[in-house]
């Protein structure tokens, strides 16, 4: 392996300072040049730029300059990296950029705002994929150098950042064909797949993996093999992460995978001593960590929880048989424009329903005839409805809605002035079970729309929710069903609203 | 040998400090940008790429290097385009 791989490239004697990524913070010490403190500091101005972007993101109105900064942060260190002394040829560097840049704008400009999760998704893993190629990369250089003794550190950051990006890659694959709604032999894929001893098989990869790590560790020259295994067996571990967890636990699932594509970009920064990598990276990391706990608190569910899977399986028989012999109120769009006509103050409470049918402007449309009658509206918006953390969020922003009103559970406090909560396609975030011991969804804290005058539910059938559990709410004296697609159901109520 | 770790680790440590601090502040409805744009940072690993494939050490070197730089940039390029197609869209009244 190693006479194939030194007939690949014979390896240029280049001076060893070079090496080791775009100029390490210690390199400039030992080699004390001006250029490469030039290059620290741009770096250090490109992770500035990263932090101010990020710090205007927290505000609609500055956000979209906060990510033009970040962006200008980006090409800053790319523009630095490009002057490094290491590089000496730019042909591969530009077809490479080329391409990367077409297909990454090309996919952006294209993509569907109710595509997004997958967009997302996607995103996170070719992150994965590029940093642990920059460490295959790494490693084959130090292997095939025999005037380099690579540091421990170097080594196993080598090794963390191959387990972390190849999990990012294939498990971002993974979520990226659930939320595409792909099918295996005929099921789809969002929902939980447990394979026998899943997670024993899982635990032992990991362990393999790190066992690999260990042997990469203790003799680098002797197992280039190992490094191989590891890339194959992680890419596995990636798929079997992912596998289990059921559609709706989808947001915790792009979170963390994108704090994994930070962590994978962080490690690749401690094994090229690339102080830019590790502050981004870490960044990044920290990001969809926070994301990661707000949404599990959102289901009151513990990471190790969501991550364990199985939740959320088919409509169970006991649920099927329990919503026999209970009578539900139905309503028709000229009914439902009627009450909608004399309330004065309406919810709108929007879930996964409303991204599949397409009914974002329609809800718009309802919600800026409702508002020109002088209806106080507002539409709440739980933090894990959809398939991504802000899923309802980005589409009523697509569809026009004024971010003012636009609110979260807090809409609770006013719930009991409410004439009329309109759900649409949302259903656990609205179960009152949420609120009874020994639910599946015990304490998951949710819209109280029972507590609202009516409640309008706007649904295809009475088919539980992802998490496979009835919910009483359909039952209740002051709710009404509008059986019926979100988007056909909400045109027609405004279509009678126009009329009136 | 042992600095350079400690620098790194430093920097690691006081950055997750400042990630953290800077981040729990962005409200709901932002999640998604935020998301995709700290996606689009992630893409920095694009520095490392650019390295590897301009190193010319032969076929290795030009293989890893070309992929890493087309995935770096499909992640740069494609994640802070489509935050700025989403943040367009977040109006006030």
């Amino acid at each position: 392996m190693y006479y194939f791989l030194q007939w690949l490239g014979p390896l240029a004697q280049a001076p060893v300072s070079t090496a080791g990524g775009a100029g390490p913070l210690a390199e400039a010490a030992a080699r004390g040049t001006l250029a490469t403190l030039g290059i620290n500091l741009a770096y250090l101005v490109a992770a500035a730029l990263f932090i101010f972007g990020l710090k205007m993101l927290s505000h609609p109105r500055t956000a979209r300059r906060g990510n033009l900064l970040s962006a200008l942060g980006m090409l800053i260190a790319i523009v630095v990296t490009l002057g490094d002394r290491a590089i000496v040829s730019y042909w591969t560097i530009l077809a490479g950029a080329v391409v990367g840049a077409v297909v990454g704008a090309f996919l952006a400009l294209r993509v569907r705002m109710t595509a997004m999760p997958q967009m997302v998704g996607m995103l996170n893993g070719f992150g994965g994929l590029a940093s642990a190629v920059v460490a295959l990369a790494e490693f084959i250089r130090v292997y095939l150098d025999p005037h380099r003794d690579p540091r421990l550190d170097t080594l196993v950051s080598i090794v963390l950042s191959a387990l972390i990006g190849m999990v990012t890659f294939t498990g971002s694959l993974t979520a990226f064909g659930k939320l595409e709604g792909w099918k295996l032999r005929g099921k789809p894929l969002s929902n939980p797949l447990l394979l026998p001893a899943h997670h024993l098989v899982s635990v032992l990869l990991l362990l393999i993996c790190i066992g690999l790590g260990v042997v990469v560790t203790r003799d680098y020259q002797a197992a280039l093999w190992a490094v191989v295994v590891l890339y194959a067996l992680a890419a596995v571990l990636g798929v079997l992460v992912v596998v289990p967890i059921g559609g709706a636990d989808m947001p915790v699932v792009i979170s963390l995978l994108n704090s994994y594509s930070g962590l994978a970009a962080m490690t690749t920064g401690f094994a090229l001593d690339n102080y830019c990598l590790i502050i981004s990276g870490s960044l990044v990391g920290a990001s969809g960590i926070i994301l990661t706990k707000i949404m599990c608190d959102a289901m009151n569910r513990s990471l190790l929880n969501v991550v364990a899977g199985g939740f959320g399986q088919e409509l169970t028989a006991a649920g099927a048989t329990a919503a026999a012999g209970k009578t539900v109120r139905q309503m028709d769009a000229e009914e439902a424009a009627m009450v909608l006509e004399s309330a004065q103050k309406v919810f709108v409470i929007p879930g996964y329903g409303m991204a599949v049918a397409q009914a974002q402007h329609a809800v718009a449309e309802l919600g800026s005839v409702l508002k020109q009658r002088g209806v106080e509206l507002k539409y709440g918006v739980h933090p894990v409805a959809g398939r991504m953390p802000g899923h309802m969020n980005v589409l009523l922003a697509e569809a026009n809605v004024p971010y003012e009103q636009l609110s979260d559970l807090e809409l609770n406090s006013e719930m009991d002035q409410c004439d009329v909560a309109l759900v649409i396609g949302a259903n656990d975030v609205v179960n009152p079970d949420a609120r009874r011991p020994g639910s599946p969804i015990s304490g998951m804290p949710i819209f109280d729309v029972d507590k609202a005058r009516t409640v309008m539910v706007c649904k295809r059938s009475l088919n539980p929710g992802f998490a496979g559990i009835e919910n009483p709410l359909f039952f209740n004296e002051n709710t009404v069903m509008l059986f019926g697609d979100a988007k056909k159901m909400i045109t027609q109520i405004v279509a009678e609203l126009k009329q009136r | 040998m042992i600095e350079i770790f400690t620098n790194n680790f430093v920097i690691f440590v006081l950055a997750m400090f400042v990630g953290f601090e800077v981040i729990s502040k962005v409200p709901a409805i932002l999640h998604t940008p935020l998301m995709s744009g700290s996606n689009a940072i992630s893409g920095i690993t694009i520095v490392g790429a650019l390295v590897v494939a301009g190193l010319h050490r032969g076929v290795w070197s030009e293989v890893l290097g070309f992929l890493a730089v087309v995935f770096a940039m499909i992640n740069v390029a494609g994640g802070y385009l489509v935050t700025d197609r989403m943040l367009a869209m977040f109006k006030r009244r």
